[in-house]
């Protein structure tokens, strides 16, 4: 670029921001700047024309005064006409106020792009590289309209200068980042991933970083720029020093170019060809080489510049992930940084190796550094390198080094920062669970993780722990043994007394042998941290209580005084009151046997993903997850604990317990007739059947209520979290058979039948629905004589389909004799309006050769349907409310069955709406009227169905408020007839 | 209770910090992250204190916006601060104080420095900051507010050095005992050869009018100043025109009534200095009084009703096409002929856009000042019932923002030597029972100055 020569400093300028600096206060300089301003517009408003120079001059003070915060309403048309002069110097103030204060909508924007338009098509290489530059700082969507095509042609012409080149490069990638559409894609595309062959290095730095940019978006039309980034790459990494001349920074040739190549090379998968994999491997492995070389400089740019092309270097390494060699060489590379002097250093070493740890090459590579990534996790003076430290040690953990790591965590956690306590506690947790061998192991460091940082485990972590607990019979005992330890200290944090309260009242019989921890001693270990706890602890330990009264009947007297005390009975929380006086009247009245019953030790919780991994994984966001799910891809580790191992209590028939855990709303049919005489006892205690309705759940359901373990801790809590993300990936489950949609449209209108058969097996149908919920009994019958071995259907909510409907089933068992049939219940709870039903994986081992099938699970938006009967005013009154284009649903069919209107009629109620009468004038006509209940919100549906007998076609219309449910009912109706 | 006293520089340096209470600091700060504090502040300020400082710094000298209000409250702390050129003083406190105390005080302040050392300056505060601290020791005491009497506090605060091997212990004792006692404005055993008597009414009129000639608001504020040399212990009777006392007079004369009453005049409120005897002007709404020394402000008084607008100012503004305005704007006076009004300024506000102006005026000397986006018009002289006129032709540029033009007010300074309210000194009487002079024998003079404070007309 030509240099400003001295005559063209402004002194004008120079003086008039001077005068602004000197003074001395706010008021002083507004003052300057409004006479200046006056008189530019003196100047401005003159007859005579200016010259350029004075021109340019108004012009860049306008722009300081404008930088300063002042409003700038005028001299937008004095600097676009600079745009048109000769002179370099007065076109570049011209652009350059006209960037940084033209808006995109103004009038000017016209002659504006009418310069830039003669300025691209001069032959000057300066001015071209203006009016790029301007673009690229505008940057607007109108700009962009104005000048995507143009730009391409500048880049790939053959006889544009290589500033030029350089700059549209620079431009079309500001514009394709701020509007991906407007850039057309053409045949420049394959002439830009040439220019990597360019002789000029900013060139080919500028073209890099636009066709990284390019091909993320496509990458199969830059294929070709893998060869020529790979031979590029290897050119300069094998030159001298001093080949690159100005692109030679301390020593390192081209550094920025490499490092955006390995970039680039980032977005592909390896190379298939194999001279270019045997080049770029061989690339790789020089900068490896080159990083055990002595420095040529002391400087610490050339450190930095050297660093950066090898860090880009490793992550190219673990992308490609398929290299051991080079992966181990990384990772012994990274293992001499994690001492380095620069903290920055070790923070990316300790970085890149947490991805390290997750190939299967280089993690026993990464393990070896455990005991220096320790020394971090305890030395380390910053504490965003702890972090990755701790981040590291939970990534290399496997089998074989748990023990040690989760004993390192725990005792960092006593000094860790606040800040990542609570992600330790999960890490720990997690780890502790996944590779635990022996559970006394893992309930001893989850006891000493709530015993060290109680504030920070969350509720998912000891949900855990007892569902954990409940499910194995081995560490029962040891459990119970072990809190009532923890119980005995002191000063013992909350969730310990929650852990111990829960443990106890489910497990405390197993230690109660031991004079140390009789039942008497126990309840009263439990009952002096009763008043130190909250309410939501304080219920649970209510609940312990009664559970106590049942396993040890001597503590009855005891427990039932408590109960009855004043601070119990008359608690001013009403969830507290209402426990112990239905605790104390249960207890006083059932029989042992019904106590036994209602009481019975809650059942085993179904195998799933841990809740706590999920908790991690929102607290990491989603980048973390790859280095979260390490152990999936790791050979040795996965499946200790995580996979579908029911153990034997789990297969055991629901007990009447267990079933009263079920939907709370749900017709309790297996519902002792305890309750039913409590709930009668209960109307009793309250005083009058009238007043009984008003209390808010009817007695039953209060009654079932309660018995639920208490809500906020409850594991039942978890249950309801819709995230069964054990169920296995929608990746393993086949597609659906080709006869799924069919079977399904059977059971459209109607709940019961055979969903499947064939010559192996068929599966039956029972299914009711309630407002937004269910239960489906699904009968699995073997219709061989061999028996199924490794039975396993399972429920897949393929897409999103989780957050709108929660299944929740009942482990079968494994095996199905022959001839026998075997039944599921499903509880199905709808949380809001779906479209795709939830798939039924069913396999299992026949004669040895494993067997699978995909069904559709008939459960469809309209079971939940609730017919609304309504007069024929209302009707229409809601059909004209709801008349909005995108609520109407419309379809005119030919019909598949015969006319019958009684079958119609059939249909119609099977589909769940209710069928109003008298509402259309025409007889032949049907109306129809539901309500979709979902949990989180009603919709309402009206529809009417118009037969042709003649032509023997159907028009339905559907009419809901939300458009989907309109489209969706619409098309499952029309399918019926 | 004023927890501290800081005094700034216009770059928010502290130039004087006095520190009354240990509650102001501590939290006042916690809000903003600030620099290192100016260079006057030295080791006497704690971390406290310093963040304080600083808050006020940041928050107000400092601020983006230009602050308006003249209290503060940053992190529960409040700030109270008044502006004399650039310089700021800020009061600092934690509590809940009377905030016109506090700003009646920082007045007062304001006006001790002044007559100490002249100009409140950086300069002057500067080369006085041992005096102002002993100053600030001595009228405000763990924040309560103390004598702040100019004449008293020269009697023991002096710039002449050190004075006490000259000084009798009688002397001193003296000066404990009437900075202590009944009367502490005033000490004993003073002697003038010449009993002289000056007395200034000096008030300041606002106005706001609309174009079309409509009183919008109007208020005077006034001010009777004293400057009393007499000697001894006098005691001393001031009575005006207000109505309340003219009206009980007349009661006896019911003619008077009829002939006074256009004169009096309807007081809306008024202060006094503390020398005036309160429990006299609440049964007999009588001033009496014994002066201080030298000059104060005896009286304080504003009033609503019955006011003379000294001048009236007619404007026409007329916008010929996007590029071109014409403003007129006629000046009458409205008082008697004989009367001569100074030092008249009208300020014709321009738009923002404009790109030059011509004017005319038939009488003084008219300017267009870009600096300040106004044409000043400034008149030296004008008698009564007169009138004056100005026209200007202001070009404007074209600009590309669709705003309209706010039109502000055109503002009038001007000095009249009559009271705009209708006060009139009645008598002021002067009795020293113990010399022998009598109300005769002082020299008594009055003045009458009006100003204008905000005179504003919308056009």
């Amino acid at each position: 670029m030509p240099a400003v020569s001295k005559g063209d400093g402004m002194r004008g300028l120079a003086v008039f921001i001077s005068d602004i600096r000197n003074c001395k206060s706010k008021e002083a300089e507004i003052k300057r700047i409004n006479k200046e301003l006056a008189n530019i517009r003196s100047k401005f408003k003159g007859d005579k024309a200016l010259d350029g120079y004075s021109k340019k001059k108004y012009v860049c003070k306008l722009l300081f005064i404008f930088l300063l915060g002042h409003d700038i309403d005028f001299g937008h048309m004095e600097a676009v006409n600079l745009l048109s002069s000769n002179k370099y110097t007065e076109k570049q103030i011209g652009y350059l106020f006209i960037s940084v204060l033209v808006n995109s909508n103004s009038e000017l924007i016209r002659l504006i792009n009418n310069a830039i338009k003669n300025d691209l098509a001069s032959r000057n290489p300066t001015f071209m590289c203006l009016a790029l530059h301007c673009i690229a700082n505008v940057g607007s969507r109108e700009m962009g309209e104005a000048f995507a095509a143009d730009i391409p042609r500048i880049l790939v012409a053959g006889d544009s200068m290589d500033s030029v080149k350089q700059s549209a490069a620079l431009c079309l990638l500001r514009l394709y980042k701020a509007s991906p559409d407007l850039v057309p894609m053409g045949e420049w595309t394959a002439r830009v991933v040439h220019l990597l062959n360019d002789q000029h290095m900013g060139v080919v730095t500028a073209a890099v970083s636009l066709i990284t940019c390019l091909c993320k978006k496509n990458p199969d039309d830059f294929k070709t720029c893998i060869s020529l980034a790979v031979s590029r790459l290897s050119r300069i990494v094998s030159s001298a020093s001093t080949d690159l001349q100005d692109y030679t920074y301390y020593f390192v040739p081209a550094p920025w170019l490499s490092v955006k190549l390995l970039r680039l090379l980032q977005c592909y998968p390896p190379p298939e060809d194999a001279a270019v994999k045997g080049r770029l491997v061989e690339c790789l492995e020089t900068v490896l080489n080159k990083a055990q070389e002595p420095p040529k400089s002391k400087k610490v740019q050339h450190s930095n510049a050297k660093n950066a092309i090898l860090f880009e270097t490793i992550s190219l390494i673990i992308h490609y992930d398929s290299e051991p060699n080079l992966l181990v060489r990384a990772c012994n590379q990274l293992g001499q940084f994690l001492q380095h002097r620069e903290t920055n250093l070790r923070y990316l070493a300790l970085e890149s190796m947490c991805t390290l740890a997750s190939s299967e090459f280089s993690h026993e590579a990464v393990k070896t550094h455990i005991d220096t990534v320790i020394n971090a996790l305890k030395t380390e003076r910053d504490v965003s390198v702890r972090q990755r430290a701790a981040d590291l040690l939970y990534a290399m953990c496997d089998r074989s080094n748990a023990k040690q790591i989760v004993s390192e965590m725990l005792r960092y956690l006593e000094t860790a920062d606040y800040a990542i306590r609570e992600e330790i506690v999960l890490k720990v947790a997690i780890l502790a669970e996944k590779y635990a061998v022996d559970y006394s192991w893992y309930v001893d460091t989850i006891l000493n993780l709530i015993r060290i940082a109680g504030d920070y485990v969350s509720e998912e972590v000891w949900y855990r722990v007892l569902q954990i607990v409940t499910n194995r019979d081995d560490v029962q005992g040891y459990a119970a043994k072990t809190v009532f330890e923890a119980l005995q200290a002191p000063a013992c944090h909350e969730n310990m007394v929650k852990v111990g309260g829960y443990i106890l009242g489910e497990f405390g019989n197993l230690i109660a042998g031991d004079p140390r921890s009789s039942p008497p001693v126990q309840f009263s270990l439990l009952h002096s941290k009763f008043h130190l706890c909250s309410v939501a602890t304080r219920a649970l330990l209510l609940s312990t209580y009664i559970k106590f009264i049942n396993l040890f009947p001597e503590t009855k007297a005891t427990i039932q005084a408590v109960l009855r005390a004043g601070s119990q009975l008359r608690n001013a929380d009403v969830e507290l009151q209402q426990r112990a006086v239905e605790y104390l009247t249960l207890s006083s009245v059932a029989s042992t046997d019904v106590l036994a019953t209602v009481l019975e030790e809650m059942p085993p919780f179904p195998e799933r993903e841990s809740s706590i991994l999920a908790k991690l994984k929102r607290k990491k966001g989603p980048g973390a997850g790859s280095a979260l799910d390490d152990g999936r891809r790791d050979p040795s580790s996965n499946d200790i604990n995580g996979g579908v191992e029911p153990t034997p209590s789990t297969v055991s028939t629901p007990s009447p317990s267990a079933d009263l855990l079920g939907l709370r709303a749900a017709p309790p049919p297996a519902a002792p007739p305890a309750s039913a005489g409590a709930g009668n006892l209960l109307v009793d205690v309250f005083d009058g059947p009238a007043a009984q309705p008003s209390l808010g759940p009817t007695p039953e359901e209060a009654f079932l209520s309660e018995l639920e373990p208490p809500a906020p801790e409850s594991p039942m809590a978890l249950l309801a979290d819709p995230a069964p993300a054990a169920d296995p990936g929608p990746e393993d489950i086949g597609p659906p058979i080709p006869e799924a949609d069919e079977l399904l449209n059977k059971f459209v209108c109607k709940n019961n039948g055979v969903l499947f058969e064939n010559q192996l097996l068929q599966i039956g149908v029972k299914s009711e629905f309630r407002q937004n919920l269910g239960r489906m009994y699904l009968f699995y019958g073997n219709k061989t004589s061999v028996q199924f071995q490794n039975f396993s259907p399972t429920v897949v909510h393929p897409g999103d389909l989780q957050t709108q409907l929660a299944v929740q089933t009942k482990r079968v068992a494994a095996q199905v004799d022959g001839g026998a049939q075997v039944q599921q219940v499903l509880n199905i709870e709808c949380l809001r309006d779906f479209l795709t039903p939830p798939l039924l994986s069913v396999r299992f081992r026949y004669g040895g050769t494993p067997q699978a099938l995909t069904l559709k699970l008939p459960v469809t938006i309209n079971k939940f349907f609730q017919p609304t009967e309504m007069a024929a005013q209302d009707f229409f009154q809601r059909w004209k409310q709801l008349s909005l284009p995108q609520q109407e649903a419309q379809k005119i069919f030919k019909a598949n069955h015969p006319m019958d209107a009684e079958v119609t009629k059939a249909k119609l109620l099977g589909f769940g709406s209710a069928l109003l009468d008298n509402v259309d004038p025409n007889p032949e006509n049907f109306v129809g009227a539901g309500i979709i209940q979902t949990k989180a919100l009603q919709v309402g549906c009206l529809l009417r169905l118009e037969p042709n007998a003649q032509a023997q076609m159907y028009r339905l219309t559907l009419r809901t408020s939300k458009e989907p449910v309109s489209r969706h009912l619409c098309e499952l109706l029309a399918q019926q007839f | 209770m004023i927890g501290g006293l800081f005094i700034y520089n216009h770059k928010g340096e502290v130039l004087i910090s006095r520190v009354y209470r240990d509650d102001i600091g501590s939290q006042a700060a916690d809000s903003a992250v600030f620099s290192s504090s100016g260079p006057f502040l030295g080791e006497r300020l704690g971390g406290s204190v310093r963040n304080a400082v600083d808050a006020f710094r940041v928050n107000v000298i400092h601020a983006r916006q230009q602050v308006r209000s003249p209290v503060t409250n940053i992190a529960r702390t409040s700030f109270f601060h008044v502006k004399r050129s650039n310089i700021w003083l800020a009061a600092v406190t934690k509590q809940n104080v009377n905030a016109a105390m506090v700003f009646e005080f920082l007045y007062k302040m304001c006006d001790v420095m002044a007559a100490y050392f002249g100009k409140i300056s950086e300069e002057n505060i500067k080369n006085n900051f041992v005096l102002i601290y002993e100053l600030l020791d001595e009228i405000l005491d763990f924040g309560y507010p103390q004598n702040s009497e100019t004449g008293a506090l020269k009697t023991f605060i002096t710039q002449q050095g050190i004075k006490s091997q000259h000084q009798t212990k009688e002397e001193q004792s003296q000066i404990t005992s009437q900075v202590t006692g009944q009367i502490g404005w005033r000490r004993e055993g003073i002697k003038y050869r010449r009993n002289e008597l000056f007395l200034d009414v000096l008030e300041s009129v606002n106005l706001l009018m609309s174009p079309q000639g409509q009183v919008l608001s109007a208020h005077v504020s006034g001010r009777v100043v004293m400057k009393s040399y007499l000697s001894g212990m006098p005691e001393c009777k001031f009575g005006m025109n207000d109505k309340i006392v003219i009206e009980k007079q007349g009661k006896g004369t019911a003619d008077e009534t009829s002939k006074s009453g256009k004169q009096s005049i309807a007081i809306d409120d008024c202060t006094f200095h503390q020398c005036v005897r309160l429990s006299k002007f609440d049964s007999e709404r009588s001033i009496s009084f014994i002066p201080p020394d030298g000059e104060f402000e005896l009286m304080r008084y504003r009033t609503t009703k019955d006011i003379i607008l000294p001048f009236r100012v007619i404007p026409l503004v007329r916008e010929v096409g996007r590029t071109k305005l014409e403003v007129k704007v006629v000046i009458k006076s409205n008082f008697k002929p004989s009367l001569l009004a100074q030092k008249i300024e009208v300020r014709i506000p321009t738009p923002l856009n404009t790109s030059g102006v011509q004017v005319i005026c038939m009488k003084g000397k008219a300017k267009y000042k870009a600096s300040e986006n106004a044409i000043v018009w400034k008149i030296k002289r004008m008698a009564g019932m007169k009138e004056s006129q100005i026209s200007a032709e202001i070009e404007l540029l074209p600009t590309n923002d669709k705003k309209k033009w706010a039109r502000p007010p055109i503002s009038m300074n001007f000095e009249v030597p009559f009271a705009p309210s209708g006060l009139k000194v009645r008598y002021l009487k002067v009795f020293e029972p113990k010399l022998n002079y009598s109300d005769h024998d002082v020299i008594k003079w009055v003045r009458y100055i009006g100003r204008s404070g905000i005179y504003e007309t919308r056009c």
